[in-house]
């Protein structure tokens, strides 16, 4: 460890204290980024109006696409609160000048909660389990009706968005409280609530995708689903991450703050679980293929069949192979431009993985693509770009008196 | 064993080791040195120094390639053992799967990756560091046993292009040096 005295005499251009450094780090009056709730409140109203439009003839199709936009939108809040909540339980210092943008995505958890509402309307639609009888000449339904019934996946909603929204308003709250009162206080109380959260977060996001995902297809088991849907989840994050913290830097906010060396870490993260949900991924294949058992086998064979297996295999190279090898080398990851180029495709393949988990239970014969899709991915992500653009307003774009912000401030990859 | 030894050109003397007392010193004399046109010279520190590669002006380590080049071929040849066994030595039905039944194949491939990629990282350091040596001149000085403690050095060695007894003993001197003195061979 280098003494402090020392540390400044080697980079004598940098200042001593950090507030001094960030300043402010609020988008400027005037500045293009004040009008992103506007653009977004608008997609989210043409996007609206559409879904209404095109949905009224084709209800089923609607609630699929919706479904599939809003856990894509879904999976990056809950990305974002995973990812905020290991840098306190591990009690990083590096991602503090990125926590605010992970802060802001997991705030959208409520906006997320209203926008499941519509799903409500198309439960019957959606899960063949909830139509009344379904389980009178299904022994298999029969007998995971305890579970799968319509009384109590609502429970279990309500507990889910409960959990989440808890989180992220104590998280939320926690760090802006911080940035008024700068009590280091605040990030001890909340290093020692991510442990229990984190366990709360993976056992209600594990079954959420049972219910939402795994039940669409009701006779199917899969133990591993649930990491599935988090290591996608946590993907999606870092690749919005890395959009968001180069298109940033591109704008003129925070390109002082967040430097080459948190881009490098970020594209580390996101080499790292690409690789992680690969693993996942293929390990959830692997036994279902080797076992071969008619009640594990249907959900694959459905993508396996038709125009599903061209999509299954983009999905292998455009998830794994080829953002593996892009990603692998060093100046990718420090370059912003590369690596947001990374970062957008990821996402990308994101809502491909998300399509393909969904989809074939819609459109068993191949794939159909809609213009409901476009839609309802402009309807949910207009509301969810709208709301995270007014809270950025709103707020610092960096924890203004984070204990460790000086820490991240002079961070350097070795 | 020669190689355990380092193969050093003959001469009465290895080089010139300058002592500096923090690691802000090491680090400007480090950039003083590279600007000077030094090539066959190093710094030693107790502990990572943020930033002096780029003071010394080293270029990138070949070693990410040398583990990627060792990953690749550990895949290749788990996946080409597996489908050679199955698919052409000795042809068995496993489980009602087809011979090239490749899924199958993945974990080994995986595992032989990593396994000949982790072997080309330590061996590949190891010998890009020339690793291991048993004996260096540098341990014949008696201030260089602070290097694990609590002092910084540059070391010039004689046979650089621009060393020069005097002339390089005055050049740490003129860096802050708390000592400077010649090593024998």
């Amino acid at each position: 460890m280098i003494p402090e005295h020392d540390r400044a005499a080697l980079r004598p251009e940098q200042p001593t204290s950090a507030e001094a450094t960030v300043g402010k780090a609020t988008i400027p009056p005037g500045h293009p980024w004040n009008r992103i709730p506007v653009i977004g409140a608008v997609s989210a109203l043409v996007g609206a109006v559409a879904c209404a439009i095109l949905g009224a003839s084709n209800p089923k199709q609607f609630f699929f696409s919706w479904l599939v936009s809003f856990l894509f939108f879904l999976s990056l809040a809950l990305g974002a609160l995973f990812f905020v909540l290991i840098q306190y339980a591990s009690q990083g210092g590096w991602g503090i000048v990125l926590r605010r943008i992970g802060e802001t995505t997991f705030a959208m958890v409520p906006v997320m909660a209203v926008l499941f509402l519509p799903l409500l309307l198309g439960l019957h639609d959606l899960y063949s389990w909830s139509v009344p009888g379904a389980a009178e000449h299904d022994a298999l339904l029969r007998w995971k009706s305890p579970y799968l019934n319509v009384p109590f996946f609502l429970i279990r909603a309500a507990l889910y968005f409960g959990s989440w929204s808890l989180m992220a308003f104590l998280y939320y709250r926690g760090s802006r409280g911080q940035d008024v009162s700068g009590d280091p206080a605040v990030s001890v109380r909340l290093r020692r609530l991510a442990g229990p959260a984190i366990i709360v977060l993976a056992l209600t996001q594990t079954f959420a995708s049972v219910d939402w995902i795994v039940s669409l297809t009701p006779h199917w088991y899969s133990t591993m689903f649930g990491v599935y849907f988090f290591a996608g989840s946590f993907v999606a994050f870092i690749a919005l991450l890395s959009v968001v913290a180069v298109a940033m830097r591109r704008a003129g906010l925070l390109d002082t703050i967040i430097s080459a060396e948190h881009l490098h870490d970020i594209g580390k993260f996101l080499f790292a679980f690409t690789a992680f949900w690969a693993y996942i991924a293929f390990s959830q294949f692997l036994l279902v293929w080797y076992a071969n058992l008619p009640e594990e086998t249907i959900w694959y064979k459905a993508r396996i069949e038709g125009s599903w297996l061209p999509v299954s295999l983009f999905l292998m190279a455009g998830h794994f192979g080829v953002p593996f090898f892009y990603l692998m080398g060093r100046t990718v990851k420090r370059n912003g431009v590369t690596l947001a180029i990374g970062g957008a495709w990821l996402l990308a393949m994101h809502f491909v993985d998300l399509y393909w988990q969904v989809m074939p239970t819609l459109h068993p014969e191949g794939l159909r693509p809609s213009a409901l899709d476009v839609a309802a991915l402009v309807a949910v992500g207009g509301c969810f770009v709208a709301a995270a653009g007014w809270l950025m307003r709103r707020q610092a774009l960096v924890p203004l008196r984070d204990p460790r912000l000086a820490e991240s401030l002079a961070f350097e990859n070795v | 064993m020669p190689f355990l030894f380092p193969q050093l050109p003959k001469g009465p003397h290895y080089g010139i080791l300058g002592e500096f007392s923090t690691p802000a010193d090491l680090y400007r004399a480090c950039e003083r040195v590279r600007d000077a046109g030094f090539t066959r010279w190093d710094a030693h520190s107790p502990f990572p120094v943020h930033g002096l590669e780029a003071a010394m002006g080293l270029r990138r380590s070949p070693l990410p390639w040398i583990v990627l080049g060792m990953g690749l071929l550990g895949a290749a040849l788990g996946f080409g053992l597996q489908w050679w066994v199955h698919a052409v030595a000795y042809p068995l039905v496993i489980s009602g799967k087809p011979y090239f039944a490749w899924p199958a194949f993945i974990p080994i491939t995986f595992e032989l990756g990593v396994l000949f990629g982790a072997l080309g990282a330590v061996l590949g350091m190891l010998g890009l560091n020339r690793l291991p040596m048993l004996h260096h001149p540098l341990f014949r000085s008696s201030v260089f046993e602070r290097v694990t403690d609590d002092a910084f050095f540059i070391s010039i060695e004689s046979w650089d292009p621009r060393f020069d007894p005097s002339a390089t003993r005055t050049l740490l001197e003129s860096l802050g040096a708390r000592s400077v003195e010649l090593v024998e061979s």
